[in-house]
């Protein structure tokens, strides 16, 4: 009981919160490491069912992990715990930077580097746009899904909320649409 | 309304409808960007940067910072830890709820053919939501509108040592895949300083 306590599961996720850089998918190896092999809270298909869930529910995916493994292991407050643990490392780290930000940002050099850092996230964010393209963008249908919204959130003032809501509604009744036909022909 | 119950509705609902990790969140910071006067997009490029530098779900960062940021306009630094803890607990709270209910059900879930079928669309459009947010990125980091708008001259448009320093970090990050993002962060703020960016 002791071991398995709510403290092992928020120091447990604390540690892998504060040693994972670039968020969701780089903290799997994290995962299988301290969770599965060490503390054998999960089995290896466990986690990877937690992931693929993870993915496909709103929110952050190492937030949702976290909460399955702790909910699994503890029920409510044990899930509670996990997320609380991975959230702290970077929440404490951002808070110390975002205070120094604020009193360096008139700094003349301090500018200039953050003018060319902000070139680098442009790279980072176009790969990372090419990665969910070739992962995500299926056929004729999704080119066409990618298009228009990119389309009407560069140019209207649409909120993201109501452009998730209507894929989601699309993507059912294409789905319902689709599965009439093959089962037809 | 004050700020920081509006800092936690704005991320609740962040945290609420961005599906598929960290970079979903984006679009929601560049809502509140537009609607607020918590932080511009030149701060929310700084904050991707910080992000990908530190430990941690890229989303948690953005929260805190975008909370802090917001807060310490109001009310200096405690109002700025009020506001990153406001900011922070609301993004992950719909995540916490949903999978405690989800995790009764989880291989249902899974198998769903509602929930594949959403998210044949949802894939497409979350990345055309990044790609737009990204187009907001290029921008703000590669080119000057406003100097066109007072000069008229099509060609202050572009901030060439920008522009350049943009493909020769593109080129790179794909040449060498596996180098840190901080590498090439780290680079870009030398070669700010240097070109006087």
């Amino acid at each position: 009981m002791k071991k398995d306590g709510y403290l092992d599961l928020f120091l447990t996720f604390a540690r892998i919160g504060g040693l994972t850089f670039g968020g969701g998918y780089a903290m799997l190896p994290m995962l299988q490491k301290e969770v599965v092999e060490s503390k054998a809270w999960a089995s290896e298909e466990e986690l990877l069912d937690y992931y693929a869930v993870g993915q496909c529910t709103p929110g952050i995916i190492a937030v949702n992990v976290a909460t399955f493994i702790g909910n699994k292991l503890k029920g409510t407050l044990g899930g509670i715990a996990a997320t609380l643990g991975v959230v702290a490392p970077s929440f404490v780290i951002i808070l110390v930077l975002a205070a120094a930000i604020h009193n360096f940002a008139d700094n003349e050099y301090v500018r200039h580097a953050l003018a060319g850092i902000r070139v680098a996230v442009a790279v980072l964010v176009v790969n990372a746009v090419i990665g969910l393209w070739k992962k995500g963008v299926k056929g004729i249908a999704g080119v066409i899904a990618f298009s228009a919204v990119f389309l009407i959130s560069v140019f209207f003032a649409v909120s993201p909320i109501w452009i998730v809501l209507a894929a989601i509604v699309i993507g059912i009744i294409y789905g319902q649409v689709f599965k009439a036909r093959e089962e037809k022909s | 309304m004050s700020v920081f119950f509006l800092l936690f509705i704005e991320f609740f609902k962040t945290g609420l409808f961005a599906i598929g990790g960290g970079l979903a969140t984006l679009p929601f910071l560049y809502e509140m960007a537009d609607k607020y006067t918590w932080f511009d997009e030149a701060i929310l490029t700084d904050m991707i940067a910080i992000s990908e530098s530190t430990p941690g779900p890229i989303g948690v960062n953005m929260a805190t910072y975008a909370g802090y940021s917001a807060g310490h306009m109001q009310a200096g630094i405690g109002g700025g830890i009020l506001g990153a803890a406001l900011a922070t607990i609301g993004l992950i709270m719909p995540s916490i709820i949903i999978i405690l209910i989800v995790a009764r059900f989880l291989k249902r879930f899974r198998d769903n053919k509602l929930v594949n079928d959403a998210f044949f669309m949802l894939r497409p459009a979350v990345t055309g939501l990044i790609a737009s947010a990204c187009f907001t990125i290029i921008q703000t980091s590669l080119f000057q509108i406003p100097a066109f708008q007072a000069s008229g001259n099509l060609w202050d448009v572009f901030i060439l040592p920008s522009i350049i320093l943009f493909a020769v970090l593109f080129a790179a990050s794909n040449i060498w895949k596996k180098l840190h993002p901080i590498v090439f962060i780290a680079a870009a703020a030398v070669a700010g300083i240097l070109l006087k960016l």
